[in-house]
């Protein structure tokens, strides 16, 4: 199960690697979005992914399942869902003022 | 509970943050409200440090979680030195904001932003607990986001696209490295994850693993990976520019400090040593930045890369003095860098122009302020008794304890660079013929002066105040060199 999830985390980053090294602004966020993605199925796997009970005192004699993957990921979630946000209506005002979305156009000069 | 106090620092500017969100149309009490609060900040974080050094580091655990469970925050000197001047540092650009950013930002909700970004670097600097440290790390940044693009220049957008999202990547780094030391070491309390690294040893999996966090933090400080740094410190209005040159890059800085004393230093050969290279390229790169450009806020920009730099020199060779010199430089950075921008926003202002071969002779015309400018120069160069001196003196004698000459020579020689690009903008824009006849004279205003003379008097007092910060700065640098001290403090039952 961990050998699956680990391969799909590589193909989530080398798709989301791709997508951020293109020059389409709007592919780039989509980019980093797929990221975060795949760091928050990283975080789960490496809490383990073995089936147990609740992380509970009564239920203590058997096995139980880490909770805190689980916590840290939906922080993580929410703070990538705001900075996703930003950035989008960030690239949107930009394309507004500056009439492009190519990256290669975003270099600025030096001469200002 | 006392300890109480140790939260203050960041639930204060959010909570006043929020409450000058709904008082949007009354700048005045705004302004009021926000300088308390940094001034208020200030004082308590005065009083905790006092309380360090009678009672040791404090902890204070959140809803009563005993540690490793709960999150916790952790004060030692280091850390509350860094809030205290922090909090200064802020409240005096405050009252540069004042006179300087407009009714327009400041109805933009200036204010709160502020404090939110000082809410999230206090934060970074007390929490224990890594991902705690995300989680600040990621309010200072979503604050410094909003600022850099509060009044949407072009150029504003232009270079917070390319900001956002190299910082995006570098959390994405800082969590993939909490993944695979969760998953290595099942814990993410600072003090109990360096516990248990000393007891398994530090494996090449685990050295792997704080180079990806060296990874991060460097994107974060500016140590060798300052690309995106020189644009987007040179685009937002002074004040904000100030308050990123002072704050931003020293919470990565500090996170940096942090890891590499307190949990990764059982391989100074390779990290430390990688940390060396680093910041030795950073100092000859920074140089070459502060040399190679007429633009002032360019200049200045690099001038924070060379810090940066020089500020890692005392991590790399880690001996008790050089931390101790570390430590000094960065409150003297803090203090002289905000001092920089601010100076460097104030001569554009003033002549219009942005190179410095285009302005001339402001001596005559703006006396006092020129000569700050000639106390800044000196004090980054590091001439006693300003207070860049003796945090160069303590890194240099580390370094040559250990004898890494290289670091040494690069350092000093820093010096000299900081001292000729800043001595350059003296002689071309201060000195020389003045060009703007009195009736042409834009007035300076006393609200932009004043918080430099401030900041100047800050400089000063701190190099001849040495020796009353120096009780502060060597407890700071033993928890440091001993983290035993750290772990005992947080891990203890009895607090």
């Amino acid at each position: 199960m961990e050998t699956l999830m680990i391969i799909l985390i590589g193909i989530l980053t080398s798709v989301a690697t791709y997508l951020v090294l293109s020059r389409n602004i709007i592919r780039v966020i989509l980019g980093t979005a797929v990221f975060s993605h795949a760091v928050h199925l990283l975080i789960l796997t490496m809490g383990g992914l073995k089936k147990g009970n609740v992380p509970l005192l009564t239920e203590a004699d058997a096995p139980y399942t880490d909770a805190l993957p689980q916590a840290l990921i939906l922080t993580a979630i929410v703070i990538s869902f705001a900075v996703t946000a930003f950035l989008l209506v960030l690239a949107y005002r930009a394309y507004q003022d500056i009439g492009t979305d190519d990256l290669q156009a975003l270099r600025g000069t030096n001469d200002e | 509970m006392m300890n109480n106090i140790l939260v203050l620092p960041l639930i204060i500017p959010i909570l006043v943050g929020i409450l000058l969100v709904f008082l949007r149309p009354y700048i005045r009490v705004q302004r009021v409200i926000s300088l308390l609060t940094m001034i208020g900040i200030a004082f308590i974080s005065l009083y905790t440090l006092n309380r360090i050094q009678a009672e040791g580091i404090l902890r204070l655990d959140f809803g009563g979680w005993k540690p490793p469970f709960g999150i916790l925050f952790v004060a030692d000197s280091f850390a509350v030195l860094l809030v205290l001047t922090a909090s200064i540092v802020t409240a005096i650009c405050l009252i540069y904001a004042f006179s300087s950013i407009g009714e327009r930002h400041e109805k933009m909700y200036f204010y709160p932003f502020v404090l939110f970004l000082v809410a999230g670097v206090n934060g970074s600097f007390l929490t224990g607990d890594l991902f705690n440290l995300f989680v600040c790390f990621e309010v200072m940044l979503l604050a410094s986001y909003v600022l850099l693009t509060l009044g949407g220049e072009k150029r504003q957008l232009r270079e917070a696209l390319k900001y956002v999202v190299i910082n995006v990547l570098a959390s994405w780094f800082f969590l993939v490295a909490l993944a695979y030391l969760y998953g290595t070491l099942g814990t993410l309390n600072m003090a109990q994850i360096s516990e248990r690294v000393a007891e398994a040893g530090q494996g090449p999996l685990l050295t792997t693993i704080s180079i990806l966090f060296l990874i991060v933090f460097s994107l974060k400080a500016g140590l060798l990976l300052f690309f995106w740094l020189p644009g987007s410190y040179s685009v937002p209005p002074t004040v904000v520019a100030a308050l990123f040159g002072a704050l931003l890059t020293k919470v990565g800085i500090y996170a940096l400090f942090r890891m590499f004393t307190l949990i990764f230093y059982h391989e100074p050969a390779i990290t430390h040593n990688l940390i060396g290279i680093m910041a030795g390229i950073t100092v000859i790169a920074g140089c070459i930045g502060a040399l190679a450009y007429k633009d002032l806020r360019q200049i200045v920009s690099y001038n924070v890369v060379i810090a940066v730099g020089f500020i890692l020199i005392g991590l790399a060779v880690a001996t008790q003095t050089s931390l101790e010199g570390s430590i000094y430089y960065i409150i003297h950075d803090m203090i002289a860098k905000a001092m920089l921008f601010l100076l460097a926003g104030t001569m554009i202002t003033l002549t219009g122009a942005t190179k410095f071969d285009q302005m001339s002779g402001l001596i005559r015309n703006y006396p006092l302020f020129s000569w700050m400018f000639f106390i800044v120069t000196c004090s980054l160069a590091g001439i006693p008794p300003l207070s860049g001196f003796v945090g160069k003196v303590l890194v240099g004698q580390g370094a040559v304890e250990t004898g890494s000459y290289v670091l040494v020579a690069l350092g000093f020689f820093s010096s000299v660079v900081v001292l000729y690009s800043l001595l350059r903008i003296f002689l071309h824009s201060i000195f020389g013929e003045t060009i703007i006849s009195k009736e042409d004279e834009m007035p300076l205003k006393k609200g932009l002066l004043v918080p430099i003379v401030f900041l100047g008097i800050g400089t000063i007092a701190l190099g001849l105040g040495t020796e009353a910060l120096a009780s502060y700065v060597s407890d700071a640098a033993n928890t440091l060199s001993n983290p035993s001290v750290y772990i005992d403090a947080v891990l203890s039952e009895n607090k």
